[in-house]
């Protein structure tokens, strides 16, 4: 046991949720063992990824070759700092949510207990593998279990017709990505038949195949993170799935993209180029404007969550880009500082987007509603579940002292301070790039207090809230859990960042581990200490003193007397819930102002009509003006294809031997 | 931390909250000279507090412990945002824990509050003035950013008191970068102050108001918090701006004889800025909540634009 490797325990881990996946089988229908034992045994393996991957991370790359998968070809794996840095992301979350899930799934989600135990645990392995895999081959298998397992995770509730939908857009888009992956792969092996990622590292391929290789690893991973203009299946998919598994695909499956792309681009490539930082740059900004927009008008509760995660997913796009830039010009300093600031964002979303999506999840259970405009109020029968997902609020909103101000000030940092890049016109370009930063910000800001404040504040919109009560014992620890790691990521930014140096190290050739360190762990100094400084700690400690001696100091001067009295409002009496702003109320200016992002269809009734309705529908632009289109030129295609199809045994051997004369008469020549 | 910089911590914040109100009381004094009222006294600010806190709170039966809370930590929060913002001296110790952008946070942070707070009760004008409050935020927030950022291009920090340093030192002259950041900013501080071309302080007109639908429910100590609140905002933002456009006059560091004269200049730069704030505002027109996202559009990008002619220029 003691010479034993941190891959060796990280193999453990997934073996464990091998495991409790196929206990599940065993007790297929006995929801209680599923629940109470084999949920929290799987967050247990949670866990113990989590401290291995932390172990991993500080050791030197370890190989391992497992005997399993085709012969002449077994599964490479090999865990270096990247990988362990994203396995600690899937560990630690996975966890949190895996004991949320210990209370949130019961009888009724349309597969039975023990099933979906199994897709749940192998969906956690696979994740955990794509990450380790070290060859095409090993990828690609772990990458589309992924998919399937995450399919049917989806699909639990398969009798409901618009779930099965969602599912099926979301298994399209995932294999269109699968495919772009795999063509990437192919560039990258540069003709000479070995997939492992050893050999691709030792190709140095042309500008040209690089930027090939490249585009395609942007759209493949793009497919399955949510980048415009293939993210049209994470609105879709993530309100269908039950929230833990929504939880965990958003908080963590989309790092899994985000992880490929990293590996594609600063690992197996040799080379990077200006323009592809640029590009990836450009569409970032545009998928996070596009999704914080999407979000503010949301009247679903998951499906705001969802556009929320590709607003976020395009920030990291955009962080990722910079780094490309900075990297293809040698600034390796630079370079880490964005690369630093996008793996900061990734824990700190993977934590915050689990933690809001279970706590829809248990919004839902309690009310069993999804729609914003029928919750209200429920901070008075939830308290424990509104005031965790208050920490999410903040910290999704990037409010300080929490985990995402400390990623979108790094982000910024690096936007900021870009002078001495050699073109002119990028130079000038970059800091006005912030000044976008800053506007997706504020408009999460937005987001997030319609989320909040429709969902728990004001008075309930429907009598049936009233019964509404608060999350079980389990549900609350996984919430903790998560909301604990928003805080702490939040107050000690440079224990994270010592573990984000090793990463930053071998991929652009710079870490701010030491500088951070020599500032001491209460202060936060990316470059030096005079350009910019941020303690999260005493900022922390400032708001909480000034809070206390308020009021302490009111307490003591004056008095603290209180009366409860019905609500003022102007003086007018007759106030129902039904007066308080709705969600669509709540997003009306921004859909005024940013009128040309959607596609809005509305009916406003006329001053005559008996009964009054107002309808408005927003949809996407891009389902119209590009999914329609391209699926009724697939659907042509393939009805002109089909009249190939006889039916008739005779015909298709015909064809065959068609086929065999054509390639005779091939080989021939 | 050094007994000065200790020193001048701690003064920055008590000033701040001792003169904030005192800067209400003179816009409003001014603001009702040129209306050619009598006006109510400059101390009125602190009569009006003392009133609120002698009085007992009345809540409302629906509001949960989030909106007893709120006032406390919006006051907190523009206390500290008081602390961080060198308005007499450049030695604060507080600024290393938080500079420019950590400083907007802190703003956020209040907004989110109260808005969520006005959210709490559940009342038509709570949440309406909370939609509005945010739908300021979240245009003035990156035009404010933005300004920030076009000082700190130039000074190559983003904490406030180097930027203040660096600032302070340069010959006297008129840089088009800071020009429009100045405009950004006034443009930026009218909203986020509730001042009159955006908001109206004086009204409780259902149609217009913004900080005020906001804060209808509060009464009592609870109230008077928020009123104090929005005095050290006022007096934050205005220091921001003597700071960021007007820097001469603030005390360096290591150098504590000049806290003496500090206090007296500051002073006179809050007169002259509250005699104009007062002006703009009595010879201005509020205009329709709908024309707002322009108004701060426009702050915005002049903001950018701020930063463009930076790099243009190199000014």
């Amino acid at each position: 046991m003691q010479n034993w490797l941190a891959v060796d325990w990280i193999l453990v881990a997934i073996g464990g949720w091998l495991l409790t996946g196929a206990l599940g089988i065993m007790a297929l229908r006995h929801f209680a063992v599923v629940a109470r034992v084999l949920f929290p045994l799987g967050s247990a393996v949670g866990l113990l990824l989590a401290a291995a991957a932390i172990n991993g991370l500080m050791g030197t790359p370890e190989v391992v070759t497992l005997p399993i998968g085709l012969p002449q070809l077994p599964f490479h794996l090999r865990l270096d700092s990247l990988s362990a840095f994203f396995l600690l992301v899937i560990g630690g979350a996975g966890a949190g949510v895996s004991i949320f899930a210990a209370g949130y799934f019961r009888q009724g989600e349309g597969t039975p207990p023990g099933l979906l135990c199994l897709e749940y645990h192998l969906f956690l392995a696979s994740m955990a593998l794509v990450v380790l895999a070290d060859d095409a081959y090993a990828f690609m298998v772990a990458w589309e279990t992924m998919a399937l397992s995450s399919f049917f995770l989806v699909t639990a509730n398969h009798r409901v017709p618009e779930i099965r939908q969602a599912g099926f857009l979301y298994l399209l888009i995932a294999h269109i990505g699968a495919i772009a992956i795999l063509l990437c792969f192919g560039v990258l092996q540069a003709n000479t038949g070995d997939y492992t990622f050893a050999n691709m590292r030792e190709q140095s391929l042309s500008p040209f195949w690089a930027s090939a290789a490249f585009l395609l690893a942007v759209l493949g991973f793009g497919a399955k993170a949510g980048m415009l203009p293939l993210h049209v299946w994470l609105p879709e998919a993530h309100p269908a799935a039950p929230s833990p598994v929504s939880a965990l695909m958003s908080g963590v499956m989309l790092k899994t993209a985000i992880y490929g792309l990293l590996r594609v681009s600063f690992d197996l490539l040799h080379l990077q180029l200006g323009w592809w930082g640029v590009a990836l740059l450009a569409i970032g900004l545009f998928t996070a404007l596009y999704g914080v927009v999407f979000a503010t008008v949301q009247t679903d509760m998951k499906r705001l969550l969802a556009y929320s995660s590709i607003e976020n997913i395009g920030l990291l796009l955009a962080a990722i880009g910079l780094t490309l830039l900075f990297k293809s010009y040698g600034m390796a300093e630079l370079a880490a500082l964005a690369l630093t600031a996008c793996l900061y964002h990734v824990v700190s979303h993977a934590f915050f987007k689990s933690l809001l999506f279970v706590g829809t999840g248990a919004v839902l259970h309690a009310t069993g509603e999804r729609n914003l405009g029928h919750l209200g109020g429920l901070i008075r029968f939830m308290p424990w579940v509104a005031w965790l997902v208050l920490i999410g609020v903040f910290a999704s909103s990037g409010l300080p002292p929490l985990s995402g101000f400390v990623s979108e000030w790094l982000l910024l940092q690096s936007f900021l301070f870009t002078p001495g890049l050699p073109n002119s016109f990028l130079n000038m370009l970059i800091p006005i790039v912030a000044a976008a930063i800053a506007l997706i910000a504020a408009l999460a800001g937005y987001t997030m207090v319609k989320f909040f404040g429709i969902i728990f504040l004001g008075q309930p919109r429907d009598g049936k809230l009233q019964h509404a009560h608060d999350g079980g014992g389990w549900e609350k620890a996984g919430m903790a859990w998560l909301a604990v790691w928003c805080i702490g990521l939040g107050l000690f930014p440079n224990f994270i960042i010592q573990l984000i140096d090793p990463v930053t190290t071998p991929l652009v050739g710079a870490g701010l581990g030491r500088k951070v360190a020599a500032n001491g762990w209460w202060l936060l100094a990316p470059t030096s200490i005079e350009r910019a400084s941020y303690g999260p700690v005493f900022f922390f400690i400032g708001v909480v003193v000034a809070f206390l001696l308020a009021y302490g100091l009111v307490r003591v001067l004056y008095h603290g007397q209180l009366r409860r009295s019905a609500p003022w409002d102007c003086g007018y009496p007759w106030q129902t819930p039904r007066m308080q702003d709705t969600a669509e109320g709540f997003g009306q200016p921004i859909r005024q102002i940013f009128e040309p992002f959607f596609r809005l269809e509305r009916h406003v009734p006329s001053p005559f009509d008996v009964a009054p309705r107002y309808h408005v529908s927003v949809t996407d632009h891009f389902w119209h003006r590009f999914y329609l289109p391209v699926a009724r030129v697939v659907e042509f295609a393939a009805e002109k294809v089909g009249r190939l199809q006889q039916g008739r045994i005779a015909v298709y051997l015909l064809y065959s031997f068609l086929t065999l004369l054509f390639m005779l008469f091939l080989v021939q020549r | 931390m050094s007994p000065t910089g200790f020193l001048s911590q701690a003064l920055a914040i008590l000033a701040a909250l001792v003169l904030a109100p005192l800067l209400m009381g003179w816009v409003n004094q001014w603001r009702a000279w040129f209306q050619n009222r009598r006006g109510p006294g400059l101390l009125q600010p602190y009569r009006t507090l003392n009133k609120l806190f002698v009085k007992e709170s009345v809540v409302a039966e629906t509001a949960s412990p989030l909106f007893r809370a709120a006032p406390y930590v919006v006051f907190g929060c523009m206390a500290l945002s008081c602390g961080i913002i060198p308005t007499l001296s450049t030695e604060l110790p507080l600024s290393l824990a938080a500079d420019a952008i950590a400083l907007v946070g802190l703003f956020a942070v209040a907004r989110v509050f109260i808005s969520l707070a006005a959210m709490d009760i559940g009342t038509a004008f709570g949440s309406l003035g909370a939609r509005r409050e945010m739908l300021i935020g979240f245009l003035a927030e990156p035009a404010l950013l933005t300004v920030f950022f076009t000082a700190s291009l130039i000074s190559g920090s983003t904490a406030l008191t180097s930027i203040v340093e660096s600032l302070a030192h340069r010959e006297f002259a008129i840089y088009p970068s800071l020009a429009f950041a100045g405009l950004a900013f006034s443009f930026v501080s009218f909203a986020e102050n509730a001042r009159v071309p955006v908001d109206n302080p004086a009204t409780h007109l259902e149609l217009t108001m913004i900080h005020e639908a906001l804060i209808l429910e509060y009464s009592g100590r609870h109230l008077a918090l928020i009123e104090w609140a929005a005095a050290l905002k006022l007096f934050a933002y205005s220091c921001i701006g003597l700071a960021l456009f007007f820097p001469w006059g603030i005390a360096k560091v290591q150098d504590p004889g000049a806290l003496l004269y500090a206090v007296p200049v500051l002073v006179g730069k809050l007169a002259i800025g509250g005699f104009l704030l007062a002006l703009i505002e009595s010879v201005s027109a509020k205009m329709r909540i709908f024309r707002v996202p322009e108004f701060l559009a426009t702050a915005f990008l002049l903001a950018v634009i701020g930063m463009l002619v930076h790099f243009l220029l190199g000014a």
